[in-house]
């Protein structure tokens, strides 16, 4: 059935956005969490690096599945936009402020104006995700009735905020990894451990979050969350469970280019699963997809739509992933404060040539740079103890977690 | 108060006011984003073609302009698709299925744009130049392709057409028909070259300045020369296609027509009328020329034009003084933007200059305010063509009270729209105004840390190299 296969590239779109921009919005939650001007440069640096290139395309995804919502189903469109006014308000407005604090940032070159763009970018990175997660919580637990609906209490409840939260550890988690492997192409190898770290810590909420949501849905949600745990969408969160997991042991054992693909399809396995949990309704309890969906030549011009996107556009992205990953796409006038352009040709060819001392031995200001920066790796308490203890931590939290749960009935 | 925010109220006013400012502020962004990337494409082809370092230090800031440019355009048009939902639930629920049609053709040119880019900002120093250059074509493709979508969803509010209506529901669609809508064909010609207009002449105001200021240098002139030619080329078509566009609109949307030109009564001989303000019922200060607007309407002065008394006063277009005095400063900025261009072709021709002398100066202070007034004839055709379709947001179809949005906390985005956008556009001026003082030191001390490439570029910044290396565009 045609709207049904519309709905389904919906789906897949929200999970680009979700694995792609998500990322970007990570980035901006670890730059707010980065600390001091001085503190903070070396981190700061590589995510408006990774960031720089591709935040804009990775963007463009959310207002396609505006558009394809709009167009394939336009009734559960206008109800949506119109129950949550509030939060989706919030969330226009912080998508501004965070686009162009970023590229206001990367301009100017005075650290207090850096600072106060760089502030904006960071503190709108942690709202939009968070009140993009009210409006899914809310249509979850089917508080979404175009006028009739609540305009507060349908995003302001138990599930719509811990969605918002887990949206955002999501989109820190997803960051930290890109950010890790970004790290080690770049052979920064003090900052990959920096967001090794920081990925085992958010991939660790990640999963405590989701597990309290799921748990909070078997009130909420009770249809949702028994297609959930024993369903049709029970595979979805087994694999999200063993992806999320093995990108943790990954990343202990400090195994970062692996994670990234894994850590990106845990994520999607949430958001696939939510999806199978909630079909065949659009939007719960009444809204079925076939209910709502738009005419068969809205539908077919659709799917038109996305069949040149895949021709079109897909491998334009692939091209430009590449190369921001290989390193050819840069700010040709480095801007952040700290940032020495000069080493970073320096630091890729230590990254090829094996160890960062051999290649610090060629010779001229490149060189010291190198040797520094290894003298500073070396001095580092080792990353793969660190990552351990870590995910020990984590590990205790989750069981003293679980274990207080237990005592309480579910919600 | 909860319970009072549950109660459905119409505030189409608020809802309005909001669209009206993100959009206004969005569309200077878009013509940017439209047109720039052909302007600097154009120095970037000659910065590499002829191996002009100026016009290749003249296309890398321009990228780093557009850099910024685009990052805002692409936030403020996402905001406009909330917009559509937030504001217009009763437009979208409705007409969504047609009117997305455009829309999502759109979004795989938005896409395309985006991408590349990147590819083109980030790709200084690191790309093959060639390679690099050519990532631009793509650019400002899919600018066009893009503009050409969501024109022709605004056109499809005009002329709306492409779909069977059973009992108030959209039961099929024809999307080959919605996207081809009978005022497409004006509409978006009269948008892109428009965007052309404003990119060429907001890019040329600050070397129109310099050059007043007396920087006659090779930069300078090449900044200014190749997008106000830019623009220049595009406003005689301009002017041509605005001419059609208002005879379809005198045939398509007569009520609007009546309000552009002050027709009160279905008449013939109809008088044209200059400026002049619409009250009680008669035009006052305003210069009449007798039959032109029949003549303008059907190449006749016995042409019959429609009136607004054809509709009755909940039809018809709130101030028509508004709709009048917009459609004439558009059409006023164009005419004296193709006098302008008409002067710099002469010159051109004759001495292969700008104009000289004390006349020049007259020239170059209208250079430095063709960016200001494009912009101004830009919003003011949006005024003619949004305020002149009310009190329908779907022409004949869909009252923009049925569109509004029933929730009540409109007037409290919309201050903040208000607040942002300002805050917005204050710092994206300043943010250009730090980048030129930054280009300018870096042109006043050339040894301090500059890339290698744009050490060459900036050699011919210097006083003495404006003779050295002759002047642009002239081949003997």
């Amino acid at each position: 059935m045609i709207a049904n296969t519309v709905a389904a590239v919906l789906v897949v779109v929200l999970i680009a956005y979700a694995a792609l921009a998500g990322a970007d919005f990570g980035g901006g939650i670890w730059d707010g969490l980065a600390g001091s001007t001085q503190r903070g440069a070396a981190p700061r640096r590589r995510i408006d690096e990774s960031v720089g290139p591709v935040w804009e395309s990775n963007h463009v995804w959310l207002i396609i599945a505006l558009v394809v919502l709009w167009t394939g189903f336009p009734m559960a469109f206008a109800d949506v936009f119109t129950t949550l006014f509030v939060p989706l308000s919030v969330a226009a407005l912080g998508i501004v402020l965070r686009g162009s604090g970023f590229a206001f940032r990367s301009q100017l070159r005075s650290l207090r104006w850096q600072a106060i763009t760089g502030g904006v970018f960071a503190l709108s990175s942690l709202l939009t995700p968070f009140f993009l997660g009210t409006v899914i919580g809310a249509i979850v637990t089917g508080r979404v009735r175009g006028a009739r609906g609540d305009p507060v209490t349908s995003w302001v409840n138990p599930t719509s905020l811990l969605t918002g939260a887990l949206f955002v550890v999501f989109s820190a988690y997803l960051a930290a990894v890109y950010l890790a492997v970004d790290s080690e192409r770049a052979g920064e190898h003090q900052l990959r451990a920096y967001f090794t770290r920081r990925a085992i810590a958010a991939g660790g909420c990640s999963g405590v979050l989701a597990g309290i949501t799921l748990a909070v849905l078997h009130t909420s949600a009770p249809r949702v969350f028994t297609n959930l745990t024993t369903g049709r969408a029970l595979p979805l969160v087994v694999v999200s469970v063993l992806a999320g997991a093995a990108v943790l042991i990954l990343l202990v054992l400090d195994k970062v280019r692996l994670a990234r693909p894994l850590a990106a399809l845990a994520v999607a396995a949430v958001a696939a699963g939510w999806a199978i949990a909630q079909y065949p309704y659009l939007l719960p309890p009444g809204l079925t997809i076939a209910a709502s969906a738009a005419p068969t030549g809205t539908e077919a011009t659709e799917l038109v739509v996305v069949f040149i996107i895949v021709v079109l556009v897909a491998p334009a992205f692939v091209l430009l992933f590449r190369l921001a990953q290989g390193g050819h796409l840069r700010d040709s006038e480095a801007a952040l404060a700290g940032t020495a352009p000069q080493t970073y040709p320096a630091a890729r060819r230590a990254a090829r040539s094996g160890t960062p001392r051999q290649a610090g031995g060629s010779g001229g200001a490149a060189a010291s740079a190198d040797a520094k920066r290894s003298a500073s790796t070396a001095t580092f308490p080792h990353p793969r103890l660190v990552n351990i203890l870590l995910a020990a931590a984590i590990a205790i939290r989750v069981i003293q977690r679980l274990r207080g749960r237990a005592g309480r009935p579910s919600g | 108060m909860l319970k009072g925010l549950a109660i459905p109220t119409i505030e189409v006013v608020p809802a309005r006011a909001q669209m009206g400012s993100s959009l206004g502020f969005h569309i200077i962004l878009a013509c940017m984003g439209i047109a720039f990337p052909t302007i600097v494409m154009i120095v970037h082809y000659r910065g590499l073609h002829r191996h002009d370092e100026t016009a290749l230090l003249l296309a890398r800031r321009w990228s780093r302009v557009m850099a910024v440019l685009v990052a805002v355009g692409a936030v403020s048009g996402t905001v406009l698709s909330f917009d559509m939902g937030l504001l217009w639930p009763g437009l979208m629920g409705r007409y969504g299925s047609v009117i997305g049609i455009p829309f999502s053709f759109e979004g795989i040119f938005f896409l395309l744009e985006a991408v590349f880019t990147a590819i083109y900002l980030y790709g200084w120093d690191r790309l093959p130049p060639w390679a690099h250059f050519w990532t631009l074509v793509p650019i400002a493709i899919s600018g066009i392709f893009g503009a050409w979508s969501v024109v022709a969803a605004n056109s499809w509010m005009n002329d709306p057409s492409g779909f069977t209506l059973t009992h108030g529901k959209i039961t099929s669609v024809d999307p080959v028909a919605v996207f081809f809508n009978g005022a497409t064909y004006y509409e978006v010609p009269h948008m892109i070259l428009a965007a052309y207009m404003v990119a060429g002449g907001l890019t040329a105001t600050p070397y129109a300045v310099g050059l007043l200021r007396r920087h006659q240098d090779r930069y300078t002139r090449l900044g200014f020369l190749v997008p106000f030619a830019t623009a220049a080329v595009a406003t005689p078509f301009q002017i041509g296609v605005g001419d059609t566009a208002a005879r379809a609109i005198a045939s398509q949307q007569p009520v609007k027509f009546a309000s552009m030109e002050y027709v009160a009564t279905t008449s013939r001989n109809v008088t044209e009328w200059i400026a002049g303000v619409w009250y009680h019922g008669h035009v006052v200060a305003g210069i009449p020329i007798p039959d032109l607007d029949s003549i303008l309407v059907g190449f006749s002065p016995h042409t019959l034009v429609t009136g607004w008394d054809t509709v009755p006063v909940a039809l018809r277009p709130p101030f028509p003084t508004m709709i009048h005095l917009a459609f004439d400063l558009m059409v006023g900025i164009g005419t004296l933007m193709l006098l302008w261009g008409l002067w710099l072709a002469w010159s051109w021709w004759r001495h292969r200059d700008l104009p000289g002398g004390r006349l020049g100066q007259v020239f170059l202070v209208g250079g430095a305010l063709s960016g200001v007034a494009s912009v101004v004839a830009l919003e003011a055709g949006w005024v003619v063509t949004e305020v002149g379709r009310q009190p329908w947001t779907v022409y004949h179809l869909l009252l923009t009270s049925q569109a509004a949005t029933p929730a009540s906390g409109v007037i409290g985005t919309l201050a903040a729209t208000l607040v942002i956008y300002g805050v917005l556009t204050i710092a994206t001026f300043a943010i250009l105004i730090v980048m030129q003082r930054r280009w300018q030191a870096q042109a006043g001390e050339p040894e301090a840390e500059i890339p290698h490439e744009l050490h060459a570029g900036l050699n011919a910044l210097r006083p003495g190299a404006l003779r050295r290396a002759g002047r642009p565009g002239v081949r003997r």
